[in-house]
């Protein structure tokens, strides 16, 4: 589709057709007093050239990521992305191909989303995925929904080490509806801690692995307890690149596994777009919200791929759709799908393992550093350090180094003490070992 | 046995206590092919106008109300494997599910057969 902007001409045309001699007569019904009536401060015209070097300027004041050594995670992770991906997503036949609901026109996109589910599917080891959420928090407040749904019963157990953003996202995905979620302070976490909460009103139980706090768990007991009581395991995976590492939340027994897809194929921006995952059991398909792409056969007896399981969206069934949600994040799944694909399996398992012993590298040198923590038992890429000082402070003095050494925990826990002198550390593949022996080295002379 | 219907296009067949219920010609002609059918679960309660299963087609889902109250005894299990019965036959094999009246004067409220077509016709 061309934009070609109206010419005066163009607009005279118009109005005569529709007996107006000019445009502000097309407002006579706006009240006079709600009329804008002076000029909107904003600044005039600039050539290109002095528009450039303006934001430049701008850009200059950030620290980007790619620049610095980097140990910063919290939910959002910097992984690289190999060239070929925007490559591809930049094809007009992908970039600005719109929703997908005329499928004699969409099997390019369509094929994509069903290649993406099938990945999906596969890596969290569950029977069945959507076509993707806006991201892994409004997944996991979906998820509550769904869980809902399917056992009948409306209370939900949020585990005390799930991602604090994910909490607020589903309490407020929840605050006008009739589920009752019960949130655990951080320190309610273990299975068994869990397990004793659960009672016939329980829904589900949400947990994350790795958790907020790096740390993992198998949840197989919890889900056994949890279907006892005709419950759902709902957990949640903020770096899906433990997926290539860690036991998947299929194997031990999950229900609904919701994950942030954005460490691959997408780059951190600031915080967004990402990608939500959804996947399930077969039997509860038709309680799931989103997009599903199916594979079908047309007319002839070919193979094709259509959106599929309409009546659970909004456009079919209204206020009783599984979602309002009638989209999904086409673009960001099509670089996820990319990414994977040219990783495959071996590649995917691979980057994990690579994730997994940098981390181990780093910690073990952190351990080194007198009055400094490792507070895990067992992590992926991301730990939890104790810090004898304040967190938030340290990572100041750091960045002046240029180094972005982690989030501290205050900053998502500000009312809790415990938290002050934590600071959360991720390590991927692009860290390198001098970046980590920079880190070791400043906090060495911080800590003195 | 007789048959009474609901203005919802439901039937129900009563025999002793116990009645079958499922939908009417003129529902599943008006649905279209019908790809699934949610039934309740055996043992549960109903009162009379609950929300009791739901008819999904390729491209509506609609919601059945039960025209009588009671405890539900059995479903019709082939549904799950062939939805296409309600579309082959609604009134005999695509039945829903058998329930046990909680009140046999509710069925007064219901049309007889004749009553029934002539609602329908009423209708086009």
């Amino acid at each position: 589709m061309r934009y070609l902007p109206l010419s005066p001409t163009d607009r005279t045309e118009m109005l005569e057709k529709i007996g107006v001699t000019e445009i502000n007569d097309l407002f006579s019904d706006v009240p006079t007093t709600a009329l804008l009536k002076d000029h909107v401060d904003l600044p005039g015209h600039m050539p290109e050239m002095a528009v450039d070097r303006e934001f430049r300027a701008m850009a200059e004041k950030n620290m980007p990521a790619g620049s610095v050594a980097f140990f910063c995670g919290a939910g959002a992770y910097r992984h690289y992305v190999p060239s070929t991906v925007d490559h591809l997503i930049q094809r007009g036949e992908f970039l600005t191909a719109y929703t997908p609901y005329q499928p004699e026109i969409s099997q390019g996109t369509l094929q994509a989303l069903y290649e993406f589910q099938t990945q999906v599917a596969q890596i969290t080891g569950m029977e069945v995925s959507n076509a993707s959420m806006y991201d892994g928090s409004t997944a996991c407040g979906e998820a509550v929904l769904m869980a809902r749904r399917a056992s009948r019963k409306k209370k939900a157990i949020l585990s005390g080490s799930l991602h604090p953003q994910y909490i607020e996202v589903t309490r407020c995905a929840t605050k006008f509806t009739e589920d009752i979620t019960l949130i655990n302070p951080p320190s309610v976490y273990l299975v068994d801690d869990l397990i004793d909460q659960i009672d016939e009103e329980t829904s589900c139980v949400v947990v994350q692995n790795p958790d907020f706090f790096g740390n993992i768990q198998d949840y197989t007991k919890l889900a056994e307890a949890l279907h006892a009581q005709k419950a759902l395991l709902v957990v949640v995976v903020t770096e899906v690149v433990s997926l290539g590492a860690v036991r998947s939340p299929g194997a031990m027994g999950a229900d609904i596994v919701v994950a942030e897809g954005q460490s691959i194929g997408n780059g951190l921006t600031f915080g967004g777009p990402y990608v939500g995952l959804l996947a399930t059991r077969q039997k509860l398909v038709r309680t799931m919200p989103g997009r599903v792409c199916g594979e079908t056969v047309d007319a002839d007896g070919k193979r094709g791929f259509v959106l599929t399981l309409s009546t659970r969206e909004q456009h079919i069934r209204r206020e009783k759709a599984t979602s309002n949600i009638c989209t999904n994040a086409g673009l960001c799944t099509l670089a996820f799908t990319i990414h994977m694909t040219l990783l495959g399996e071996k590649g995917f398992r691979h980057l994990a393992r690579l994730n997994h012993a940098k981390a181990v590298q780093l910690a073990d040198k952190i351990s080194g550093i007198d009055g400094v923590e490792v507070l895990n038992k067992n992590f992926f890429n991301e730990f939890t350090v104790a810090l004898p000082m304040d967190a938030a402070e340290a990572i100041e003095r750091l960045a002046d180094m240029k180094i972005l050494g982690g989030v501290p925990l205050s900053r998502l826990y500000p009312n809790d003490p415990d938290m002050k002198n934590r600071l959360l550390v991720a390590v991927t593949e692009t860290v390198t070992e001098e970046d980590m022996d920079r880190l070791v080295c400043a906090l060495k002379e911080l800590v003195k | 046995m007789t048959t009474y219907y609901s203005e919802e296009h439901e039937w129900i067949s009563t025999e002793g206590e116990t009645g079958t219920i499922g939908i009417t010609e003129y529902a599943q002609n008006a649905l279209g092919d019908i790809v699934f059918v949610e039934v309740p679960e055996v043992g549960n309660n109903y009162d009379k106008g609950d929300e009791i299963a739901v008819v999904e087609s390729v491209k509506a889902a609609s919601e059945i109300y039960t025209p009588v109250g009671g405890e539900v005894v059995a479903i019709n299990e082939n549904l799950e494997s062939d939805p296409a019965l309600v579309n082959a036959h609604p009134e005999t094999d695509g039945w829903f599910y058998k329930i046990s009246l909680s009140d046999k004067d509710e069925l007064d409220e219901l049309m007889d057969a004749a009553a029934y077509k002539a609602y329908i016709d009423g209708l086009e």
